[in-house]
C-alpha cells in the first residue's frame, strides 16, 4: 500500500490531540527556567489547560471520523472515547498533584511534560489502527510512566517502583514485540483491519502462528493492565509510586491498554476468537481471584488498592470474554466508572497521607469519620462504588459486565465473579470500618490544608461516580454505538 | 404526583435535607428526622385510605424510564400485601427516631440521617415493580444498616456489621446474576411482563433451569430471613445494634426476606417452589424449634428476643411453603405481627438498656415494683408474642398451622412445639427480669416510662390488640393478593405435582 507521508490537513486534525499535548509537554520544559521558583503552580494550569484542548481537538476530530496517515490511525467513537477518557483521567490526576507536589517539595516541569507525553501515547494507542503505531503509543506512554514512577528520587520505594516498572515493562513490550513480529510475517501486514481480512480469507495462514502471535501480545497487554498472571508488578509500583502517579497509573495507561486489548483482539484476532478465549476467562478468572483474595491480607491501602486493581482488570476481561458488542461497551463503561472511583479513592489516600507519605496504613484512617467528614464521605462514595452498591458507577459497570457475560452464556464465569465481588466488599469494608468506627489516631487528626484544586480532584470523581451510577445511559449509549465499530 | 411515589420520595428529601443541618445542632436533626418519618407516615396513612380494598392487582402504579438500555423504569405499585408492609416501615420510623432521641448523643446528624434513608430504601424494595430496581433498593438498604449497627452498636458492633454486610452481600450477588439471567431470557425487567410472559407460555424454563433460578433468588431471601442455617448473623446484628436498628432490622428488614419469597418466588418459579417445598419446609421447622430452644438458654434479653425471631420467622416460611390461601395469609399476617410485637419487644429492653446499661437477664429482677407501667407494656408485648388469643400473634401462627394442617398435618405438629417453647421463653424471661427480689441496681435507678417513652410504644400496643380482636381490618387485601399468588404458582406446574395434592386443598382455596 503506497503510504502519502506529506500530512493532508484532516491527517493533522485526526491526529489533533497527540500534537497538543506533545507541544505543550515540550513547552512546558522549555518554560521551566522562567516559570520555576517563581510561579510553579503554572505548570499544573498549564497542562490542565493542554488536556482541556486535547478534549477539544478529540471532539472536533470526532466531527469528521475515518482513518488518517493511510489507515494508520483511525478516529472513530471508541477512539474519542478513550482519548476523551485518558485526559479526563490526567486532569483529575493533575488535580491532587499541586498540594502534592508542594508538599514533598518536588514541583517541576518534568513531572507535568511526563504526563502530558504519557497521555499522548495513550491517546495515540486509542487511536490505533496499526501494530506499529500501537507500539510506538505503548512505548510513549510507559517510558513517561516509569520515569513518573520514580519521580520522587530521594524516596527508596520510588526508586524501587521505577526500577521494577521499567524492567518488567521492557520484558512485557518486548513479547508484544515478537506477537507483532510473528504477526507480520504471517499475514504480511501490520495493519488491523488488513490481518482481520487477510485471517477471514480463502487463504488464511496457519492458525498455529497466528495464536502464537495472539498469545505473545496477550502477554505483554495482560502486563499493562495487571491482570493475573502477569501482575506482580503493580504492588510494589502502586505502592512506591508517588500517590498522584499511582492514581494515574491505575487508571490512564490501564484504560488506554484495554483500548488497544480490545481493538486488536476483538478487530484484528476476531476471526481466531476461539483460540484466545481460554486464555482470556483464564485470566480473568485468575486476576479477579488472586487481586480480591491477595487485597485481603493488606494493611497498606495503596498496595490494597493496587491488588483491587488486578481485580477490576478481571472484570474487564471477563467482558473481553464475552466477544459481544455489549461485552465492549461494557468494558468501555467500567474503565470509566473504575477511572473515576479509583482516583477519588487514591486521591483521598494521597491527601492523608501527609508530609513524606507517611501515613498509608489501614490504620492511619481511624476516626477519619469525626475529624473530617467531608472527606471521609467521599472516601465512602469511592469505596462502595468499588464494592458496587447501586447508584453508583461501579455498581452499574459491573452489572453491564455480568450482563454482558450471561449474554454469551458465560454462567460460570459470571457467577464466580460476582461472589468474588462479594469478598472484595469484605476488605473495602475494612476501610469504611477503621473510618467510621474506630476512636481518631494520631494520622487522622493531622490535617494538611485543602488546597482548592484538591477539593475539585475529590469532588469531580465523586460526582462522576454518582453521575455514571444515576444516569448511566449518555456514556452507555455512545459507548454501545462505538462498540460495533471494534470489528 | 403519584402517592406512593411521595412516600418513597419524602425519606429520600428528608434525608439529603438533613445533611444540611449543622454539627453542632443536634436536636434540629432529631426534631427533623421525626418531622420528616411522622410526615411520610401521614402520607402512607392517605395511601392507605385511598387504596382499593377490593381490587387485587396492583394500584398506585407508577411507571418512569430511567435508564434506555438495558430498559430499566422507575415502576412501582402497591399490592395489598406490599401496602401494609410499607405502612409497618413508615410507621415505625417515627417510633425508631423517638427511641432513638436521648440514647444516641454521638454523631447525632449522621445517625438520623441513616434511619431516614434507611426509610427509603425499605420502602422501596417493598413496591419496586422493576426486577433491577428492586435489586437497586434491596442494596441500598443495606447501607445505613451496616452504618447504623457499625458506628452506633455495642462492643463487637464491628464484627457484627461487617458479618450482616457480607451475608447479604453474598445472596444478592447470585440473585443479581438470576436477575440478569431471567433478563437475557425475557428481555424485560418488568416484573408484571415477565409474570405475563409466564403466564402465556412465551418464556419458560427448563426445569434445571428453573430450579437454579429458583435457589439464586432463594438463597438471597433465605439469608435476609433468616431461615436455618443461615440466621448466624442474625443474632450478632440484633445484639450489636442499637435499638432504633435492632427494631427496624427485626421489624421491617427481615421482611424483605419472606416479601421477597412470595412475592418473586413463588409465582416466577411454582415448580421449583414445589419441588423444594419439603426440604424448606424442615429447615423452617427446625428453625422454629431451633430458635425456641436457643432463645431459651440465653442470658442477654437482646439475644433471646433474636432468636425468638428466628423461631417466628420459621412460622412465616412454612406458611407460605404450605401453598394454601390460609397458610399465605397466616405468613402475611404473622410477618406484620411479627414487626409489631418484636419491634415493641425491642424497643423495651432499649428502655431497659437505657437505665441500667445491661442487656443481661441476670442483671435485673423486681422491675415490676420500681417501674409497674413499664412492666405492664413488656408484659403486654410479651404475651403477644407468645401468641395469647385476641393479641396480634395468635392470628398469624394459627392460620399458618391451619394452613399447613390441610395439606401437611405432620408439619402443623412440629411447628405447634414451636408454640409451646415461645411461652417458655418469653413468661421465663419476663418473671427473671420484672418479678422475683429487687435487685440493688435496679432499685437505685429505675424510673417509670416517661412521657417520650410512652409516645412511642402506646402506637405499638393498640396495634397488637387492634391486630389480635380485628383482623379484618387488615385481612382482606392481603388475601386478594395471596389468592393472586397461589393461582400464579398453578402456571406450568406439570400434572405430576398437581395430582399429589389433596382435595381439600382445592377446597381451602
Amino acid at each position: 500500500m503506497p503510504v502519502n507521508f506529506g500530512a493532508s490537513a484532516t491527517d493533522l486534525v485526526r491526529f489533533l490531540p497527540e500534537i497538543i499535548l506533545t507541544v505543550m509537554g515540550t513547552a512546558l520544559m522549555v518554560l521551566d527556567p522562567v516559570l520555576h521558583k517563581r510561579a510553579s503552580y503554572a505548570f499544573g494550569h498549564l497542562s490542565i489547560f493542554a488536556l482541556l484542548a486535547g478534549i477539544g481537538g478529540a471532539v472536533w476530530a470526532q466531527t469528521d471520523p475515518g482513518t488518517a496517515f493511510g489507515g494508520m490511525l483511525v478516529v472513530d467513537g471508541f477512539a474519542t472515547y478513550f482519548r476523551v477518557l485518558v485526559m479526563v483521567v490526567g486532569i483529575l490526576s493533575i488535580l491532587p498533584s499541586y498540594g502534592f507536589l508542594a508538599r514533598q517539595q518536588a514541583e517541576t516541569s518534568e513531572y507535568h511534560a511526563l504526563l502530558l507525553f504519557s497521555i499522548a501515547g495513550q491517546c495515540m494507542m486509542a487511536a490505533a489502527n496499526d501494530l506499529i503505531i500501537v507500539f510506538i503509543g505503548l512505548e510513549i506512554s510507559s517510558i513517561s510512566s516509569y520515569v513518573l514512577a520514580g519521580y520522587l528520587r530521594d524516596d527508596k520505594r520510588s526508586n524501587e517502583a521505577a526500577l521494577k516498572y521499567f524492567l518488567l515493562g521492557s520484558f512485557a513490550t518486548a513479547f508484544f514485540l515478537y506477537g507483532v513480529a510473528i504477526t507480520y510475517g504471517t499475514v504480511g501486514t501490520v495493519n488491523l483491519t488488513a490481518i482481520r481480512a487477510a485471517l477471514t480469507g480463502a487463504d488464511a495462514p496457519p492458525v498455529v502462528f497466528i495464536t502464537l502471535a495472539a498469545a505473545l501480545m496477550f502477554v505483554g497487554l495482560g502486563f499493562k493492565v495487571s491482570a493475573a498472571p502477569f501482575q506482580i508488578w503493580a504492588p510494589d509500583v502502586y505502592q512506591g509510586a508517588p500517590t498522584p502517579v499511582t492514581a494515574f497509573l491505575s487508571a490512564g495507561p490501564k484504560a488506554a491498554a484495554f483500548a488497544i486489548f480490545l481493538r486488536i483482539f476483538l478487530t484484528a484476532f476476531g476471526p481466531i476468537s476461539s483460540a484466545w478465549q481460554p486464555l482470556v476467562w483464564m485470566a480473568a478468572l485468575l486476576s479477579m481471584t488472586v487481586g480480591n483474595f491477595a487485597a485481603l491480607m493488606q494493611t497498606n491501602v495503596k498496595r490494597m488498592l493496587a491488588y483491587s486493581s488486578i481485580a477490576h482488570a478481571g472484570y474487564v476481561l471477563v467482558a473481553l470474554t464475552a466477544q459481544s458488542d455489549t461485552g465492549a461497551a461494557a468494558a468501555m463503561f467500567y474503565l470509566a466508572a473504575y477511572a473515576f472511583m479509583n482516583i477519588g479513592a487514591f486521591a483521598v489516600v494521597s491527601q492523608l497521607s501527609g508530609r513524606g507519605e507517611r501515613y498509608q496504613n489501614i490504620d492511619d484512617l481511624a476516626g477519619l469519620g469525626r475529624k473530617q467528614p467531608m472527606m471521609a464521605a467521599l472516601l465512602t462514595i469511592f469505596l462502595l462504588s468499588l464494592i458496587g452498591v447501586p447508584l453508583t458507577g461501579g455498581f452499574f459497570g459491573k452489572f453491564y459486565i455480568f450482563k454482558a457475560a450471561l449474554e454469551s452464556h458465560l454462567v460460570w464465569l459470571a457467577v464466580l465473579g460476582l461472589l468474588n465481588s462479594a469478598v472484595a466488599a469484605y476488605y473495602y469494608l475494612r476501610i469504611l470500618v477503621m473510618v467510621y468506627m474506630h476512636e481518631p489516631g494520631e494520622a487522622a487528626g493531622q490535617s494538611e490544608p485543602l488546597t482548592p484544586g484538591f477539593r475539585l480532584a475529590l469532588i469531580l470523581p465523586a460526582l462522576g461516580t454518582l453521575f455514571l451510577g444515576i444516569f448511566p445511559t449518555w456514556v452507555l449509549d455512545f459507548a454501545g454505538k462505538s462498540a460495533t465499530l471494534v470489528k | 404526583m403519584n402517592l406512593l411515589t411521595l412516600v418513597l420520595i419524602m425519606p429520600l428529601v428528608g434525608f439529603l435535607a438533613s445533611l444540611t443541618i449543622p454539627r453542632r445542632f443536634p436536636q434540629n436533626s432529631r426534631a427533623w428526622a421525626l418531622a420528616v418519618s411522622l410526615a411520610t407516615f401521614a402520607q402512607s396513612l392517605i395511601l392507605l385510605s385511598q387504596f382499593n380494598r377490593n381490587a387485587a392487582g396492583d394500584q398506585f402504579t407508577v411507571d418512569i424510564p430511567w435508564i434506555s438500555k438495558p430498559e430499566i423504569h422507575f415502576h412501582m405499585a402497591a399490592d395489598g400485601i406490599s401496602l401494609w408492609l410499607v405502612l409497618l416501615s413508615t410507621f415505625l420510623t417515627p417510633i425508631c427516631v423517638l427511641i432513638s432521641w436521648k440514647h444516641v448523643q454521638d454523631r447525632v446528624k449522621e445517625f438520623f440521617a441513616f434511619l431516614l434513608l434507611l426509610e427509603f430504601g425499605l420502602v422501596g424494595v417493598f413496591i419496586a415493580q422493576d426486577l433491577f430496581l428492586f435489586y437497586v433498593f434491596w442494596e441500598i438498604s443495606l447501607v445505613p444498616m451496616y452504618f447504623l449497627i457499625g458506628i452506633w452498636g455495642h462492643s463487637r458492633r464491628i464484627y457484627a456489621a461487617v458479618k450482616f454486610f457480607l451475608y447479604t452481600m453474598t445472596g444478592s450477588v447470585l440473585m443479581l446474576a438470576a436477575i440478569i439471567f431471567l433478563y437475557n431470557r425475557a428481555g424485560t425487567f418488568s416484573y408484571a411482563t415477565i409474570l405475563d410472559m409466564l403466564a402465556s407460555g412465551k418464556l419458560t424454563f427448563a426445569p434445571g433451569e428453573q430450579m437454579l433460578l429458583f435457589l439464586a433468588f432463594f438463597l438471597a431471601f433465605a439469608i435476609k430471613v433468616p431461615l436455618f442455617p443461615l440466621h448466624t448473623w442474625l443474632p450478632d446484628a440484633h445484639v450489636e445494634a442499637p435499638t432504633a436498628g435492632s427494631v427496624m432490622l427485626a421489624s421491617v428488614m427481615l421482611k424483605m426476606g419472606t416479601f421477597g419469597i412470595l412475592h418473586y418466588c413463588l409465582p416466577m418459579f411454582p415448580v421449583a417452589a414445589r419441588q423444594c417445598a419439603p426440604w424448606i419446609a424442615v429447615l423452617a421447622i427446625i428453625g422454629i424449634i431451633y430458635g425456641a430452644l436457643v432463645a431459651m438458654v440465653q442470658p442477654n434479653m437482646k439475644k433471646l428476643v433474636a432468636y425468638s425471631s428466628v423461631s417466628h420467622l420459621g412460622f412465616v416460611v412454612l406458611g407460605i411453603f404450605s401453598f394454601t390461601q390460609m397458610g399465605l395469609d397466616g405468613a402475611v399476617y404473622q410477618m406484620l405481627s411479627h414487626g409489631i410485637t418484636t419491634g415493641a419487644l425491642f424497643a423495651l429492653v432499649g428502655f431497659l438498656y437505657e437505665r441500667r446499661h445491661s442487656l443481661e437477664i441476670s442483671g435485673y429482677g423486681g422491675v415490676a415494683t420500681e417501674a409497674p407501667w413499664l412492666s405492664t407494656v413488656f408484659l403486654i408485648a410479651t404475651l403477644a408474642s407468645l401468641g395469647l388469643p385476641l393479641l396480634n400473634n395468635f392470628v398469624g401462627e394459627f392460620l399458618v398451622l391451619q394452613g399447613t394442617a390441610i395439606t401437611h398435618f405432620t408439619w402443623t405438629v412440629y411447628a405447634a412445639i414451636g408454640v409451646i417453647l415461645s411461652a417458655c421463653y418469653m413468661l421465663w424471661m419476663y418473671q427473671r427480669v420484672f418479678y422475683g427480689v429487687t435487685a440493688a441496681d435496679v432499685k437505685h435507678y429505675m424510673p417509670d416510662l416517661g412521657l417520650r417513652e410512652w409516645a412511642a410504644i402506646v402506637p405499638l400496643v393498640v396495634m397488637m390488640v387492634w391486630m389480635g380482636v380485628y383482623s379484618q381490618s387488615f385481612l382482606p387485601p392481603v388475601s386478594k393478593t395471596t389468592a393472586r399468588v397461589l393461582e400464579q404458582t398453578h402456571i406450568n406446574v406439570p400434572e405430576r405435582v398437581e395430582l399429589r395434592q389433596r382435595p381439600e386443598v382445592a377446597h381451602a382455596r
